[in-house]
């Protein structure tokens, strides 16, 4: 129930799905929206501070999905085609590896000058690297990660849709029902 | 032939001479005694200074000659700093500067007219955010002479006032925030 089999997810893999989708799909609305807005609009620095906290919590709780599914059995795809489940399987390493490239893009943003990051007034992340026009290219960067991440997670959703309405498998449902 | 080469290289050189009857003078940007800086107003509440970093420039300058004097300055837009990494990203971004489309801001000097004997009104076109006017300020000597190293120097400061909307740059700061104040501090070494 709370950990996952070799065939179905844990409550814990679950949760962590769920609650990661949503707050990166926040994310990346927030962003584009934030950009947007001007001098005195009066969420121009509120949405900037909650984007950069919230962004630091979403990291430790990615890396504690990491360590939670290096403790847990990942349970095997369900595609007849051993190539299918090996696409699944790398697309989302991709999808891990480019979030903590945002993270890593998105830190260097707000930390180029030596400024520490300072998530919901609870404590401070500070800088480490700081750079040239390290915002600039970092800045590139983030916003570059952000669209490929939202494709990728495009061409996941379409999978799981597949696997749901044309194999008529159990892909999309282990990850809403726990085993 | 060769003579005539000779003669035509000499009144060329003569030439030129007679152009630049002022002395030319390297601002000193790598000892860094010359600054391009700027204020704005934060919500009518507070100065907010930053300046440029990057930038050259050449003048002529001559104490007998004053009014032959001129002087050329370029700046490369995307070292603006302002003391805070994601304001400069801001500046440098499309609401402002843009300077991935227009890299540098450029002032070339067109008259000079002697007020005094430190001071005079400098006119010439400035080119930013890819629009070209040409202002007028008032410009002091500080002073110039012999430097401890076997050179020669001089320097001036000047200043104005530019609106931000006349350079296309229309991004709402508030009501007393239109304008920018440019300072320019500069150190030349005769050549």
């Amino acid at each position: 129930m709370i950990r996952n089999t070799a065939s179905g997810y844990g409550v814990v893999a679950i949760a962590l799905h769920w609650l990661m989708a949503l707050a990166i799909f926040g994310m990346f609305g927030l962003g584009l929206y934030m950009v947007e807005l001007t001098y005195y609009d009066s969420w121009y620095r509120g949405s900037l501070e909650l984007h950069k906290s919230a962004g630091v919590i979403l990291a430790f709780v990615w890396m504690f999905r990491l360590v939670w599914r290096q403790i847990n059995t990942v349970p095997t795809g369900l595609s007849q085609k051993p190539i299918e489940n090996l696409a699944a399987h790398l697309a989302h390493l991709a999808i891990y590896a480019l979030l903590a490239a945002l993270f890593v893009s998105g830190y260097l943003i707000s930390t180029a000058d030596g400024r520490s990051i300072d998530v919901f007034g609870l404590f401070e992340l500070g800088a480490t690297l700081t750079g040239d026009n390290q915002e600039d290219v970092a800045g590139d960067i983030h916003e570059i990660l952000a669209w490929l991440l939202m494709g990728l997670i495009g061409v996941h959703m379409l999978a799981a849709l597949k696997h749901h309405f044309v194999e008529k498998d159990r892909t999309l449902s282990r990850m809403i029902k726990p085993e | 032939m060769k003579k005539l080469l000779l003669a035509a290289a000499f009144s060329a050189a003569a030439m030129t001479a007679g152009l630049a009857n002022a002395a030319d003078y390297q601002v000193d940007v790598k000892g860094a005694h010359a600054s391009v800086n700027f204020k704005i107003q934060h919500l009518g509440y507070s100065w907010l200074t930053g300046r440029f970093n990057q930038f050259d420039g050449q003048f002529q300058w001559d104490a007998n000659k004053p009014e032959a004097a001129a002087i050329e300055v370029t700046i490369d837009t995307a070292s603006i700093d302002s003391n805070h990494a994601e304001r400069d990203k801001h500046l440098r971004g499309g609401d402002f500067l843009d300077v991935k489309k227009y890299p540098t801001a450029t002032f070339k000097s067109t008259s000079y007219k002697p007020t005094g004997k430190t001071e005079g009104v400098l006119t010439g076109d400035l080119t930013l955010h890819g629009v070209t006017k040409r202002i007028s300020f008032p410009v002091t000597k500080l002073g110039e002479g012999k430097d401890p190293w076997g050179g020669y120097r001089a320097g001036f400061a000047g200043s104005t006032k530019l609106k931000l909307s006349d350079y296309g740059i229309d991004y709402n700061l508030g009501p007393a925030s239109t304008h920018v104040e440019m300072e320019l501090h500069i150190e030349g070494i005769r050549q």
